[in-house]
């Protein structure tokens, strides 16, 4: 046998010092890792074991100007259970039944089931869920969460709009100002292991969640309540098919009420109203002989699909997402151009046999007899179709329609509520003789009710044009104003002259003339009568409104009625102007 | 010979450091075991311990093994050489018979009885193989001839472990250690460098060729780890998935780590935390103190080896302590390189400390031989 030699010492030596070198290069490698690269995979280990749970933000309230609370959040329950955790199934079962009223086999499934968790029921109301939170029950979870609420319930529904399952604004003001009213989620970041159970004695960071502004808006819920009264009160009395009435400041554009009955329950907004379910059962009665006997009661009858449908025209706001035909209260902004114009004088006077005949046309005038020999403001008394059919004819269509975009009626308002409707007007190289005539007198064209409000505000205003609005400002959590609302000025459309003799014109015509039940004892009042037809033409169905504002000198409200479809008297000044009267009878005293 | 020293009670040495080292390690790796895979175990077997009390009983048998062999002359074993080498053959072929056994999809388990790895078998039978016959061949094993019979002779078995139980780690490790074991016994240097050079040239350019691949199509499991090496962020969801979640667990421990028991890797995140990947949730759980701790011990280790080969009575003694040396340390540094993403991945278990019960038994064997050896070293010489 060989003995052992120098060089085996030597390479054995060798064989060590490899080993120290392959060792010092892994230390270095080591270090490298965990001091310069630690940061790096620290921060993707953590994304990997941390779970992200949402804090819901609370979402800021809306106030109207008084500071009373329009819509509010309650804070609901709620209540899963995790499988792993439970350890007395049976008393579960039998807690949950008991405080939830739900039945055994609904709460059975529940807490059976093999799964991370399990929601048993949400929107509990917070004394319940305390309750069960006071079993201290193993594996049950009480969770706290905010609910829209709102106080009013009905009360001005299609202007605040309603949130969905997230807490998100929906539709109206809810919607527009969701940005200020939402507030930023906070997080919780909880460590798991790759099972997803989490890691207690890890602890978990919070970052807090920011509660919403508030919004203050520029409704007063008194006259929102009033009118909404009015409005019931007459549609009610004429069988109509709904009204709208709008009150708004015409110096500054702020709207104080906005109604359009029929309106429908905020706190429950995806159930059918009692209105919209006779509208249903109208219409499938005419359509279908079968449909016939719908029952009374049963809302789950309706398809899906028409429910749906149904659903979104009980959330219209025919106000700002419907047009109609202005009919004769379109004749101030006739006036308003013929004035600014020159074209016609207060004292001009004109004759009206009844009728007057365009092109080969024959319009005839809605008193079949003829108002005979008037001035322009007896004619605007009388609402004369001939008198401002001849106005129209002496300004022409090139100059007719300049009027018509200078007043701001081809643009959207600007109104802060989604989805305003725009006008449907004749294109200026389609108009002919006919269609000036009956643009003339509010006819053949359509433009909704906002901006028939926004318009003869800035007529009568001075001729400023001005942005119908709500919103006023938002205010945080500490009662600082945090956002300030400040309307676009839209510049000048009339000057303060015509503007001043128009409102002297429309004063006429509710103290003297067709818009005498306008009047209010002891006010200036000022406005126009109108009535139109529904299209198509010959139903018998009209539009009957009015438009009334005070004090005629200096106009601080201006009010729109718009009745839609009434049975029996339907003209706007016999129907439509006693609303307006009684409004202002109530909330000028207030108001001014 | 050291037969008759052997019988000079007087002169006796035997190696406390190398023992203490031993009882650390195996103490220390007990205990990581338990870190590392109570978790899983409560998960998958309810019961915590689990994998602490599988490696401990095989702990417990591998001590009692290594005492019996650190007192038995090593020369005694010299006669098994022969024998051992053909049963470790037979061993690896009797894994395709119905006595092999799979898991997790490899086919590299025997059980006869207990579940063994023939290639932790073949590992001690290769050593003490190539020891007994470097002796034999005297200085013929400086002929070009000699290197080559003995490297053959280790190259067959390689070779069956690789394509047999489809384990390439344990036939790089067999390799390495018949490598080693040559290279102290022949005096020549420029025939090993030439080898060593032309192994680490052949490895460049295989990584070279698969890096410029355009598609992984076509391509084996191990050219796409060797893809995942180069950038495992790119593989994170398959195959440079274990070596990610090693490096988190390591880059998350930090300079002074999370603290024994600590790790969140360990929690499912990381596959094979007791086992190939248990050095990442030292690191995770001790930090960079703890790592460097671990990597020192070894070296201590290695130290004793160096000493004791050094100082060995005969070249057969030398060799059995210089094939166990090899053996340790090719297996550490294979393991933290690869669990620090520093080679491309491959299953290669740390010594001591991952979980696996043959393998602590067999290391335990080893280590006696070369307390074995140590016994007969004359103290005058030390």
């Amino acid at each position: 046998m060989e003995k052992s030699k120098t060089y085996h010492r030597k390479k054995i030596v060798t064989v060590f010092l490899a080993c120290l070198l392959l060792f010092v290069v892994l230390t270095v490698r080591v270090t490298y890792l965990m001091v310069f690269e630690s940061e790096h995979y620290t921060q993707l280990a953590t994304e990997l074991h941390q779970r992200e749970r949402k804090i819901k933000a609370k979402r800021g309230r809306i106030l109207d100007a008084t500071g009373t609370v329009l819509a509010d959040n309650r804070t609901v329950c709620t209540v899963s259970v995790i499988h792993s955790q439970i350890k007395e199934p049976e008393r579960v079962i039998a807690v949950l039944c008991k405080e939830l009223g739900l039945s055994e086999e609904t709460v059975r499934k529940r807490v059976e089931k093999v799964s991370a968790i399990e929601k048993v029921k949400s929107n509990v109301d917070k004394q319940v869920g305390d309750a069960i939170r006071a079993y201290k029950l193993d594996g049950v979870k009480v969770d706290e969460d905010f609910k829209r609420f709102y106080p009013y319930g009905e009360l001005a529904s299609k202007v605040l709009g309603f949130t969905g399952a997230d807490n998100q604004g929906i539709l109206a003001l809810e919607s527009y100002y969701e940005e200020y009213l939402r507030g930023e989620p906070g997080t919780i970041l909880e460590m798991t292991d790759a099972r997803g159970v989490e890691l207690v004695e890890a602890g978990e960071d919070r970052i807090e969640p920011v509660n919403g502004d508030d919004l203050v808006i520029s409704m007063d819920v008194n006259i929102q309540q009033y009118a909404t009264q009015l409005a019931r009160q007459v549609m009610k009395a004429k069988e109509a098919q709904s009204v709208s009435i709008l009150v708004m400041r015409p110096d500054n554009g702020e709207i104080l009420a906005m109604v359009d009955v029929p309106e429908y329950n905020l706190n429950d907004p995806f159930t059918l109203s009692d209105a919209m379910l006779e509208t249903y059962r109208e219409q499938e009665t005419k359509g279908d002989g079968e449909n016939k006997e719908i029952p009374a009661t049963d809302r789950e009858a309706i398809p899906e699909e028409k429910k749906q449908e149904l659903l979104n025209r009980m959330w219209r706001n025919a106000c700002i997402n419907d047009t109609y035909e202005p009919g004769s209260a379109f004749k101030i902004i006739t006036a308003s151009a013929a004035l600014e114009e020159g074209v016609v004088t207060e004292e001009d006077t004109f004759s009206c046999p009844g009728f007057i005949v365009v092109d080969d046309r024959k319009i005839r005038c809605a008193k079949v007899q003829g108002h005979g020999s008037q001035n322009f403001v007896q004619g605007t008394m009388n609402s004369c179709n001939p008198v401002f059919i001849t106005v129209g004819q002496r300004l022409g269509v090139d100059r007719y329609c300049d009027y018509f975009e200078q007043f701001g009626l081809k643009k959207k308002t600007g109104i802060d509520l989604p989805g305003e409707a725009g006008t449907i007007m004749h294109k200026r190289e389609d108009m002919g003789p006919v269609e000036l005539a009956t643009v003339s007198f509010g006819q053949s064209f359509q433009i909704t009710p906002i901006q028939l409000a926004a318009t003869v505000s800035s007529l009568i205003n001075g001729g400023h044009r001005i942005t119908p609005h709500f919103g006023v400002k938002t205010v945080n959590g500490a009662g600082e104003d945090t956002h300030v609302f400040t309307p676009k000025k839209k510049g000048d459309i009339l000057s303060e002259d015509t503007s001043r003799r128009l409102r002297e014109i429309l004063f006429q015509v509710v103290e003297n003339g067709g818009g005498k039940n306008g009047r209010v004892e002891g006010y200036r009042v000022g406005g126009k009568t109108a009535t139109s037809e529904t299209l198509p033409r010959g139903t018998g169905k009209y539009i009957s409104s009015f438009l009334g504002f005070a004090p005629a000198d200096d106009p601080k409200v201006l009010a729109l009625c718009i009745i839609r479809v009434p049975k029996g008297i339907y003209y706007g000044g016999q129907i439509a102007a006693p609303v307006v009267r009684q409004l202002f009878e109530n909330i000028l005293p207030y108001l001014l | 010979m050291a037969f008759r020293r052997g019988k000079n009670k007087t002169e006796s040495y035997f190696d406390y450091s190398l023992l203490f080292i031993i009882l650390f390690l195996v103490g220390f790796g007990l205990v990581m075991i338990y870190s590392a895979s109570s978790y899983n175990a409560t998960v998958e077997m309810d019961d915590a311990m689990y994998f602490l009390i599988h490696q401990g009983g095989a702990a417990a048998v591998g001590i009692g093994a290594m005492v019996v062999v650190s007192w038995i002359p090593y020369h005694f074993w010299e006669r098994f050489a022969v024998l051992g080498y053909i049963v470790s053959i037979i061993l690896i072929l009797l894994v395709l018979t119905p006595l092999g056994r799979e898991v997790n999809g490899a086919r590299r388990w025997l059980n006869i009885g207990i579940s063994v790895q023939p290639a932790e078998i073949a590992k001690l039978a290769m050593i003490l193989f190539l020891a007994s016959m470097i002796c034999k061949i005297g200085r013929k094993v400086r002929s070009t001839k000699g290197f080559c019979v003995i490297l053959g002779m280790a190259g067959v078995v390689c070779v069956l472990v690789w394509k047999i139980t489809d384990n390439m780690s344990s036939a790089i490790i067999i390799f390495g250690i018949a490598f080693l074991m040559l290279f102290v016994a022949s005096p020549d240097y420029k025939r090993f460098v030439t080898v060593g050079l032309a192994g680490v040239a052949g490895a460049v350019a295989v990584v070279y060729l698969i890096s410029q691949a355009s598609t992984t199509e076509g391509m084996n499991f191990r050219g796409v780890r060797i893809l995942a090496w180069l950038d495992p962020e790119k593989y994170a969801d398959d195959t440079g998935f274990q070596t990610l979640q090693g490096l988190y667990a390591i880059g998350s421990g930090g300079i002074f780590g999370k603290g024994l028991g600590q790790s969140i890797q360990k929690l499912g995140y990381l596959p094979e935390e007791q086992n190939d990947m248990i050095f990442a949730v030292i690191c995770e759980e001790l930090g960079l103190f703890g790592a460097i701790a671990v990597i020192l011990i070894f070296l201590l280790m290695m130290w004793r080896f160096m000493v004791i080969a050094n100082n060995a009575p005969d070249l057969f003694g030398a060799l059995l302590v210089v094939g166990v040396m090899g053996h340790i340390a090719i297996q550490v540094i294979l393991n933290i390189a690869v669990v620090t993403n520093t080679i491309p991945n491959t299953g290669i278990s740390l010594p001591f400390i991952s979980y696996g019960g043959t393998s602590v038994m067999f290391l335990l064997i080893e280590m006696g031989l070369v307390m074995s050896v140590a016994r007969r070293i004359r103290l005058k010489d030390v």
